[in-house]
């Protein structure tokens, strides 16, 4: 052992020299210390000094510093800063109501009882062993649309809670037939281990059809903020009906009425009235390049975004460069998923004269993105949850790109 | 109005797997794969903490609107104000709402449409800072505090599994569910 051990270090330290110089280097690139011993042009060549060793976790290149949003209860995916349509899983939003928990898998559980057969415990062991599904999609906090009078917000703060993973699981219909759910049962409660001992009402239908218990995110572990070691995941709805942590699933002939599905997740819409259980999230699109604070010059200018709906696949994602006097189809970026984000993309060239660009999803059930006046309309005035409005960008003289309401 | 599409393979690529899948060899999934085990009836009801608008689940015990001010000066107007108007955090009644300017003010009195849910929410997620550390009867009391506070029932009304759900909430008639549905129609 201990001859082997001196062998490791002394055959470390031999190739040591070259990692640490190399080391020096990457922060010399950014711009600080220079090392003495070396010239300049040696220190901004990387092909003059031999790179980093492999090592056992990869990280973000230094140059790359894409963060999200916090406030005390959310923080928000930095939109305009990413590509494609994965969100990398240290950057997917946050949204929980009592912190997040920390959870020790081993000690895990999950309890399934009420209207079943037999009711049981799963542990995370137990889970894994179950047939596993694996599927994109998105999340997103039905709270999720701001705006700003100067035009000065990014596509972070306008709807930066909306993030999308590959999640793998089982399915919880597999979990239902194991316990023996009862045909007369309608409705589930799902419970967070969290502070906030989190709960929603479910029907037991979304149970049947596509539900899971997600244990990873992105190929790993659910990170903690996502739910750790594992967490509900309703393809299409609200993000707070995701319950993570999840602990507990009470099935039942009725809703429980907590106090998410009351007094907090519920939008006054017209009439007076206040609608509860609105589950499904809207087809929504957003421009996220050109955006608030991007500058841009006249010429060919590639316009991107992404687009989803709660109701199934995105079919169309039309664009206008004239603030919505005339539309046209972006090309659409395979593969387009069932309740996924979709990206788009629109080749167009700017003559230099201020106008306003816009994008529109249209999903498989024919439904389109309204405008946010639309959205008023049908709601007697209200603003409020599920707002998924038209995000139109102004395009100035300068080139400079600010926020329109629509 | 089909999107155009990135791809001249979708087709085939679809055709391969629908081949792929109805040739494996996977065995069919049996009714029950046997993990886990049963729950016992002592761990389901130390978790089992949620109460329905019916009063299934509400626990024995009882408390009123005078104990429960108590325990709500000690323990909750540090976030929800002296009377439960002046935040910083939630306002919990309904109070004088001249004064309060834009946005509809949501509290207990005028928003909650079930009464067993304050009895719920208190007793899983409250105080903030020592979550679930009251016991039955405070929560109770503090329930009839909230309650008599925002002018719904008496100051000296004892609140228990019976007569917690008989509270009729003035919002509970303006609930409708979900009207959006799938295609164009903008709800």
């Amino acid at each position: 052992m201990e001859i082997e051990k001196v062998n490791k270090i002394s055959r470390r330290k031999l190739l040591g020299g070259a990692a640490t110089a190399a080391v020096m280097l990457v922060q010399t690139a950014s711009g600080k210390a220079v090392q003495a011993g070396f010239t300049h042009a040696e220190l901004d060549d990387p092909t003059k000094v031999p790179g980093v060793l492999p090592g056992t976790l990869g990280s973000r290149s230094p140059f790359e510093k894409p963060v999200k949003a916090p406030s005390s209860t959310s923080s928000r995916t930095p939109l305009q800063d990413l590509y494609g349509t994965i969100t990398p899983s240290d950057l997917h939003f946050e949204r929980h109501h009592g912190g997040v928990p920390a959870i020790d898998p081993a000690q895990y559980k999950l309890t399934i009882h009420g209207m079943v057969q037999k009711p049981m415990v799963f542990t995370l062991a137990d889970l894994k062993r179950f047939p596993s599904v694996t599927r994109v999609g998105f999340l997103e906090c039905s709270g999720n649309y701001r705006g700003a009078d100067d035009g000065k917000i990014r596509p972070q703060e306008i709807c930066g809670l909306t993030s999308q993973s590959e999640w793998t699981g089982v399915s919880l219909s597999t979990l239902f037939r194991e316990v023996g759910v009862s045909s007369k049962a309608s409705w589930f409660l799902a419970e967070g281990g969290d502070s906030a001992v989190m709960t929603r009402s479910i029907p037991i239908k979304k149970g049947w059809d596509d539900a899971i218990i997600a244990y990873a995110q992105n190929g790993e572990a659910v990170r903690p903020e996502q739910g750790y070691p594992a967490r509900l995941f309703l393809p299409g709805w609200e993000g707070n009906t995701n319950i993570k942590w999840i602990r507990r699933i009470e099935v039942s002939d009725q809703p429980f009425m907590t106090r998410e599905e009351t007094s907090k997740y519920t939008e006054p819409v017209a009439d007076g009235k206040i609608r509860q259980f609105s589950f499904t999230m809207d087809a929504r699109s957003i421009i996220t390049y050109p955006s608030y604070p991007a500058q841009v010059e006249k010429g060919y200018i590639e316009i991107r975004g992404i687009a989803w709906s709660g109701r199934g696949k995105i079919v169309t994602v039309e664009i206008s460069t004239n603030a919505g006097k005339s539309w046209n189809t972006a090309v659409l970026q395979e593969p387009v998923m069932d309740k996924s984000i979709t990206a788009f993309r629109f080749l167009w060239k700017w003559d230099g004269s201020p106008t306003e660009i816009m994008s529109r999803a249209v999903d498989e059930t024919g439904y389109v993105q309204p405008f946010l006046k639309q959205l008023l309309a049908a709601r007697g005035g209200n603003m409020g949850y599920h707002f998924n409005p038209v995000t139109a960008w102004a395009i100035e003289r300068d080139g400079r790109v600010l926020f329109r309401a629509t | 109005m089909a999107g155009i599409v990135v791809s001249a393979f979708t087709i085939k690529v679809k055709n391969d797997r629908q081949t792929f899948l109805t040739q494996s060899d996977t065995l069919q999934p049996p009714e029950r794969y046997g993990f886990g085990r049963v729950a016992t009836e002592r761990e389901i009801a130390m978790l089992d903490i949620d109460v329905r608008p019916d009063g299934k689940g509400l626990p024995p015990g009882q408390g009123n609107s005078v104990r429960g001010r108590e325990i709500y000066i000690a323990k909750c107007s540090a976030c929800h104000g002296a009377t439960g108007v002046e935040g910083p955090n939630d306002r919990l009644v309904v109070g004088d709402t001249t004064l309060v300017k834009s946005r509809r003010v949501k509290t207990i009195g005028n928003y909650w449409p079930y009464a067993t849910t304050v009895f719920d929410y208190v007793r899983r997620a409250m105080p903030f800072n020592a979550p679930g550390s009251l016991t039955d009867e405070e929560v109770y009391s503090l329930t009839a505090y909230l309650l008599h506070a925002n002018g719904l029932i008496d100051a000296k009304k004892e609140l228990n599994a019976k007569s917690l759900p008989q509270v009729v909430m003035p919002a509970k008639k303006y609930f409708v569910p979900d009207d959006r549905q799938d295609g164009p129609v903008i709800r």
